[in-house]
């Protein structure tokens, strides 16, 4: 509803950042330094976003809502993996190849310089090999390098260091859905105020459950998150108890849940699928135990998975469409009863 | 740094009036209520050893947990401390105060008084040339008030904390979970814990100060003093500085738990976020605490074994004067995920990133210090040659973490606790024992076993590689922190890390029958036993140094660079 919506943009205004004119040209210039074109793309979706909504919007795909099963790999740890999970969201993207082309070499050179010089001077100046000390205790010329070098590799790291965080906090389109997640000890629920306001509640499977569904163990849980994909989402997150934290690791998403506090955060998706996290700030005995699943579905998948909820409405839709949708029917149940304390 | 030792007639060595002058106190007011630096640095070794030994022993029993997926271990402990047929959420509670205890032990009462309570203590009066601390009996409290914190901490285990005995909430105590989360007295022993070593270590920052800069012999002036002691001198400066905002961030978490105040409570106006601040702002001063006395035993042991003073002696002093003050104003990217703005985040990125510069300048100028010397590779050289490559390995992810974009999808995993267990297992804790087979038969009169410490190096090195790298592999896979069980995807890393494990055991072990050995079958001591390249105060008294020494001061002349 746009009242709910503006509401909750009225308690975020804190929270949100212009996005400063630098990132435009940051933007602009994103296919110079080798983003894909898609990913691209969607920035300029992301970043100029929709004054109204597209035609293709409001469809409801037939059918009602099916749960996605998951891709091996995608989405999930992959047992003896060496680096990131794959990323599928823009800035997901661009932080990867930030870590793997640009961080990643430079750490390990350093570390391989120091392990050659290590092994130089035990070669070269063992006692046997060099018997007589030197007695030389300063060179301005070396000091000076080994100052500067640091510093200029610092300031070419950065850049992009800056540029990724620009990114991160680009303003939202006014459009955008806003979604909320909340932690709770020891489940999260996920409220959806522009479809109608309600909430789906999601706790862990148990192992055998997780098994017969064909998905992750520790990872799975009865009820996801589900999202456009493709769309600028706002995603909010907050605790109700003690402090959570709200991370996919495959979207290169993180934020805390703050008793007290709403946080918010540029979520977007660019693939369908279904990607897993968990909740990431210690907040009691079963903290290991509250998994976190996304699903990210076209937007007429997704109005469908949104319609079979009570009271539900597709975002953009004003409120007396709501009233004269039929009801939910028996289905996917909007919030089961949470079985965390 | 070479000092004049040849000048300077050790009083403990002559034997006139030597029973009046080396006259020790009866066993009880010797080691009780002790006023001598050297006494007060044992007690600090051994204790930190035994406490090390408990939170290496827990550490153990974590990575038998997390060896494969599932809780196998976690019902058994709990029998052991006397929860017999313990709930899921009981055996998942204690996996919590598992993880809080190892963290606590470890830096409190482990690193700290090590590094500070008993390598400074024993050697910052020495390579000074004074007789002592300027606050010999204020140097006792500080000892027995980290004992009294670490019994204090003990007892938090056995009493209620919230799902089950004993305080979950990580070391860093974040409120609410602290707070709220938490209902029974777990919490309060292990916050009184920290009140009491927390006090010991400023009354000690105050001493070390004090003593650096008014008890150095005359013709040492700051410029010319041993890194070790600089190094000493800017941890001093931190703790003084760090730790009173420690103490008042945990007095209003007692507060809040106890006496109705809502510092950290939403509903009575609080932030929980204010917590963050505060502890960090302590806290990441702490880390630098940790390991800028290593990096003072680091230098001496590569000028020692190099034969060849310091490369760049001001360089080194003011890099870690430099580290010390950067240090504190980089909290929050300890925060960077808690819904910081824009700005603060960019801010506290590129100071983050600026640590990197004196640090690296450390590594490089110990490097220049062994180029062009004449190596010798006994057992402390060993130790400091793999902290100087360890350190800049957890040094380069700490780069990566420093990153508040790319933290985002670092924080709260493996990743981390890799990086510090680098810095500070790898790090710190190396530098510890090199420093401790440097310094042994100093301050025991006898040797240890040279070979066996090597097969302690090689044991360690290995366990230490292979238990804490697989964790960056972790870490970027998604697995987060403080879980007791885990995905299966995470089950090959996890078993690697805790074979790991069992290297890190053998080694403590062959520590353990090293110092047996030097007590029972070691050769006696002499004063300079390193040779030529040992030029601080230290090596021209005896091994042991006597119990009163530099009662008439030693003169430093002016002929020595620095």
């Amino acid at each position: 509803m746009r009242n709910s919506s503006l509401l909750i943009r009225a308690m975020c205004q804190s929270a949100r950042q212009k996005v400063p004119a630098a990132a435009r040209i940051f933007a602009g210039g994103a296919g110079l330094i080798g983003l894909p074109q898609l990913a691209a793309a969607q920035t300029a979706v992301m970043e100029s976003g929709p004054a109204k909504y597209a035609a293709d919007h409001f469809p409801v795909a037939p059918g009602g809502y099916t749960p996605m099963k998951p891709t091996a790999g995608v989405g999930m740890p992959v047992d003896g993996g060496i680096g990131f999970q794959a990323q599928y969201s823009p800035n997901g993207e661009y932080a990867l190849w930030m870590h793997n082309s640009f961080l990643l070499p430079t750490i390990i050179a350093v570390s391989i310089l120091v392990l050659a010089l290590l092994i130089w001077v035990v070669v070269r100046f063992n006692a046997r090999a060099n018997p007589v000390a030197s007695k030389t205790t300063h060179n301005t010329l070396l000091e000076v390098l080994w100052t500067g070098i640091p510093v200029l590799i610092l300031v070419v790291i950065f850049i992009p260091s800056m540029k990724l965080l620009a990114k991160q906090y680009a303003a939202l389109p006014a459009s955008a859905l806003t979604i909320k997640a909340t932690g709770n000890q020891w489940y999260w629920t996920y409220s959806y105020p522009d479809n109608g306001g309600f909430e789906v509640t999601s706790n862990i499977l148990k192992p055998e459950e997780a098994d017969a569904r064909g998905e992750p163990r520790q990872l799975a849980a009865d009820f996801r998150m589900v999202v456009p994909v493709g769309e600028p989402i706002r995603l909010q997150t907050t605790g109700a108890d003690v402090i959570h934290s709200f991370a996919v690791p495959s979207l290169w998403f993180k934020l805390d849940a703050v008793p007290g506090k709403v946080n918010e955060k540029l979520l977007f998706i660019s693939k369908p699928g279904v990607y897993y996290g968990q909740c990431s700030e210690l907040c009691g005995a079963r903290h290991g135990y509250m998994p976190i699943v996304v699903e990210a579905l076209d937007r007429p998948h997704y109005n469908a998975w949104v319609m079979t909820h009570s009271a539900a409405k597709v975002d953009g839709t004003p409120a007396e469409a709501a009233a004269a949708t039929p009801a939910a029917a028996d289905g996917a149940a909007s919030s089961s009863s949470a079985h965390g304390a | 740094m070479a000092t004049t030792a040849d000048h300077f007639q050790a009083h403990g060595d002559t034997h006139e009036g030597h029973a009046d002058h080396d006259h020790k106190p009866a066993f009880f007011q010797r080691w009780f209520m002790s006023t001598n630096h050297k006494d007060i640095g044992t007690l600090y070794l051994i204790f930190a050893i035994f406490a090390g030994l408990v939170g290496g022993g827990i550490s153990g029993i974590m990575r038998a947990e997390l060896a494969h997926p599932g809780i196998q271990v976690l019902p058994g402990v709990n029998a052991l401390l006397g929860v017999s047929s313990a709930t899921m959420d009981q055996n998942l509670h204690l996996w919590n105060v598992l993880i809080t205890a190892h963290g606590l032990i470890m830096v409190f009462f482990m690193v700290m008084p090590a590094m500070i309570g008993g390598f400074g203590n024993w050697f910052v009066p020495l390579m000074i040339g004074a007789p002592d601390m300027a606050f010999p009996r204020m140097n006792n409290i500080s000892f027995w008030l980290t004992v009294a914190g670490f019994c204090s901490l003990m007892i938090s285990p056995f009493v209620p904390g919230g799902t089950g005995n004993g305080a979950g909430i990580g070391w860093t105590a974040y409120a609410p979970l602290s707070t709220t989360g938490s209902q029974g007295p777990a919490v309060d022993f292990a916050i009184f814990s920290l009140h009491l070593a927390g006090a010991g270590s400023i009354m000690g920052a105050i001493n070390f100060i004090t003593t650096i800069f008014n008890m150095r012999a005359p013709g040492m002036t700051l410029h010319k003093m041993p890194l070790f002691v600089w190094s000493v001198l800017v941890t001093a400066f931190l703790l003084l500085l760090a730790l009173p905002v420690l103490a008042a961030a945990i007095t209003m978490l007692l507060t809040d738990r106890n006496f109705g105040t809502t510092f950290f409570d939403p509903a009575g106006g609080g932030d929980p976020v204010l917590f963050q601040h505060l502890f960090w702002f302590f806290g990441h001063p702490e880390v630098y605490i940790m390991i800028l006395p290593g990096f003072g035993i680091i230098s001496q042991i590569i000028s020692t074994f190099s034969k060849k003073p310091v490369f760049g002696y001001l360089g080194m002093a003011y890099a870690m004067v430099a580290i010390g003050v950067v240090g504190f104003v980089v909290w929050a990217h300890h925060m960077y995920t808690t819904g910081l703005s824009e700005d603060v985040k960019m801010y506290f990125t590129t100071a983050t990133m600026v640590i990197a510069v004196p640090t690296g300048i450390k590594i490089f100028s110990w490097i220049a210090t062994m180029w062009g010397g004449s190596l010798s590779f006994r057992s402390p050289m060993v130790w400091a040659i793999g902290f100087i490559f360890l350190f800049t390995v957890g040094g380069v992810t700490g780069v990566v973490l420093a990153n508040g974009g790319i933290d985002d999808n670092l924080q709260d995993t493996y990743y981390v606790v890799g990086h510090f267990h680098y810095v500070l297992s790898l790090g710190a804790v190396t530098a510890l024992f090199a420093g401790f087979y440097y310094w042994f038969p100093k301050m025991s009169g006898r040797w240890h076993s040279e070979a066996l410490s090597y097969v302690h190096f090689t044991l360690f090195f290995i366990g230490a590689n292979m238990t804490f790298f697989p964790m960056h592999f972790l870490g970027m896979q998604g697995m987060p922190r403080r879980i007791p069980d885990y995905a299966p995807a995470f089950e090959y890393w996890n078993h690697w890390a805790s074979i790991g494990y069992m290297f890190l055991l053998a080694s403590v072990a062959v520590f353990l029958v090293n110092i047996i050995y030097a007590f029972t079958m070691g050769k006696k001591a002499e004063g300079n036993y390193w040779g030529e390249g040992a030029t601080t105060l230290e090596w021209t008294l005896s091994s042991p140094p006597p119990f009163h020494q530099f009662e008439t001061l030693p003169v430093i002349s002016d002929h020595d660079h620095h």
